[in-house]
């Protein structure tokens, strides 16, 4: 039965080669020419995204009544540096959002003057990278607010948020671009589900950017900068994970 | 003359006539859109389950609604799917992020282009369209038995493809295939932004990420199914036809 053996063979063929092919898969994504293009998905789901999109599309808002239950917190739960310590233990009472960078009017705002802004109240869907999400309220100013507040030129490109925590010993931040800086649903956030944000979720204030999955929803915001680039910013790649571990700049995919 | 676009018989041009049987019928039986974009999905489609798996490890749970994680009730708690089965090999969330989303565009960009040459060229209108007549019981009954007596062709029309065929086929493409790409599209946030209907579509976004699991492992029972019946139906043969174009009619079976 020779058309047996064939078979039998192709099947044996079939999964060794899918074996090889997967094996294969880490082989060439060492490649960098290969590497680049694999990576440039993010700026083609970017540039289409934006395609379809207006500076007014929001992400959906939620009532209250769908709110999760319980709403996970992740990441660093308490940076736990003397300085946080220091802020968290008068209550942020002395602390300053710095708003520097490529600004005609560099910012250093209290907590009582960024209470004092008019806020934006929104229920919105958290999406973890990992696939997990869950729907919280935030309140706090709009970003867009503050950067004409700061008079930021006309040169920015990104707004990188410096933050409080360590990560496996390294400064946190991340970045946005103008885009999404300017969306009406970006804001600091400082009270979450009806009370000033916990340590756990980013106390004393977080941002959120509702276009985008969860790592750019920067926690402990302590500074926020304007730059043209962000070659010279952390490693170059746009925030902590962008640099670290290669997650994507773009994380509205 | 429907249904089969050339009739030809290379065979006699490339071996010395057979003196005593006449050369079997060779039939152009797949178009070369469609060869193209099988051979594509060969390979995205390897890519995009081994990098899904890897996706998923980074949670698995799955969840009905517009929410869900850890402190949620999942429907669903997967295992640790093993590094020989994912993409990369080793637990890479990035990585294999980056993977899935530059194929992902391979696989919806492919399929856009699958369906509008086959539009063109008539394949979908020729090959795919199911007649009511097709779909009777007695009709389905009877091919259900050819399939299980490993009949597969139609000897007045061999080059056709049967109804459960069709069936299997169209519904890959047409509902399957489509499915996968809208829930993928739906799960992400800068997506819902702008098109905030979408993912409404599938009931919210754990919902979604759910139906996109489920749709997967639709598409790999009919990898199953369709790897078997390609097996059975004469592999040389039939992966012949899918490179070159040209499928040889079988001796009939009886």
């Amino acid at each position: 039965m020779s058309s047996l053996i064939t078979r039998r063979a192709l099947v044996a063929g079939a999964a060794g080669s899918a074996g090889l092919l997967l094996s294969g898969c880490d082989q060439i994504a060492e490649n960098p020419t290969f590497r680049k293009i694999l990576f440039s998905g993010n700026d083609i789901h970017r540039a289409m995204q934006r395609l379809l999109s207006t500076d007014r599309s929001l992400a959906k808002e939620f009532s209250e009544s769908e709110m999760s239950p319980v709403f996970r917190a992740n990441g660093t739960l308490n940076p736990g540096t003397p300085e946080y310590n220091a802020h968290l233990a008068n209550k942020f009472a002395d602390f300053g959002l710095r708003v520097d960078g490529l600004v005609n009017r560099p910012l250093n705002i209290s907590m009582a003057e960024l209470k004092a802004m008019p806020t934006r109240t929104q229920i919105t869907r958290h999406d973890c990278v990992e696939g997990w999400s869950a729907i919280g309220k935030w309140h706090g100013p709009m970003l867009g607010n503050i950067l004409k507040a700061a008079d930021v030129k006309s040169s920015a490109r990104h707004i990188v948020f410096h933050c409080a925590d360590l990560f496996h010993g390294k400064n946190y931040y991340t970045s946005i671009d103008m885009f999404d800086a300017f969306h009406p649903q970006t804001i600091l956030a400082w009270a979450m589900n009806n009370a000033p944000i916990t340590v756990a979720h980013g106390a004393p204030i977080r941002l959120r950017a509702e276009r985008q999955l969860g790592y750019k929803h920067a926690k402990y915001v302590m500074r926020v900068e304007a730059v043209a680039s962000l070659a010279g910013i952390g490693m170059g790649q746009g925030g902590y994970w962008e640099d670290n571990v290669d997650y994507d700049n773009y994380a509205g995919i | 003359m429907d249904g089969i676009a050339k009739i030809d018989s290379p065979a006699s041009h490339a071996e010395p006539i057979r003196p005593v049987n006449a050369p079997r019928q060779w039939i152009y039986k797949h178009q070369v859109t469609t060869r193209i974009w099988h051979w594509i999905n060969v390979v995205t489609v390897f890519i995009m389950i081994g990098s899904g798996l890897g996706i998923l490890n980074a949670h698995p749970h799955l969840y009905w609604g517009q929410y869900g994680a850890n402190l949620d009730p999942a429907w669903l708690h997967l295992p640790r799917w093993p590094g020989w089965m994912t993409i990369p090999g080793h637990y890479n969330l990035a990585l294999s992020r980056r993977w899935h989303m530059f194929f992902a565009l391979v696989f919806g960009f492919g399929l856009l282009f699958f369906m509008i040459s086959s539009l063109i060229n008539r394949h979908f209108q020729r090959q795919l369209r199911i007649s009511s007549g097709e779909l009777s019981p007695g009709h389905l009954w009877f091919d259900i038995k050819e399939h299980l007596a490993f009949r597969f062709h139609d000897s007045k029309n061999p080059g056709a493809f049967n109804v459960l065929q069709k069936i299997a086929y169209a519904s890959t493409i047409f509902f399957f295939i489509p499915t996968l790409i809208l829930t993928g599209l739906a799960m992400s946030p800068g997506m819902n932004a702008a098109w905030p209907w979408l993912i409404e579509l599938f009931g919210g976004r754990s919902s979604a990420r759910s139906i996109h699991f489920i749709g997967m492992v639709a598409l790999i029972g009919f990898i199953v199914v369709h790897l078997a019946l390609v097996m059975l139906a004469g592999p040389i043969g039939e992966i012949r036809s899918m490179i070159t174009g040209y499928w040889q009619v079988p001796e009939e079976r009886h």
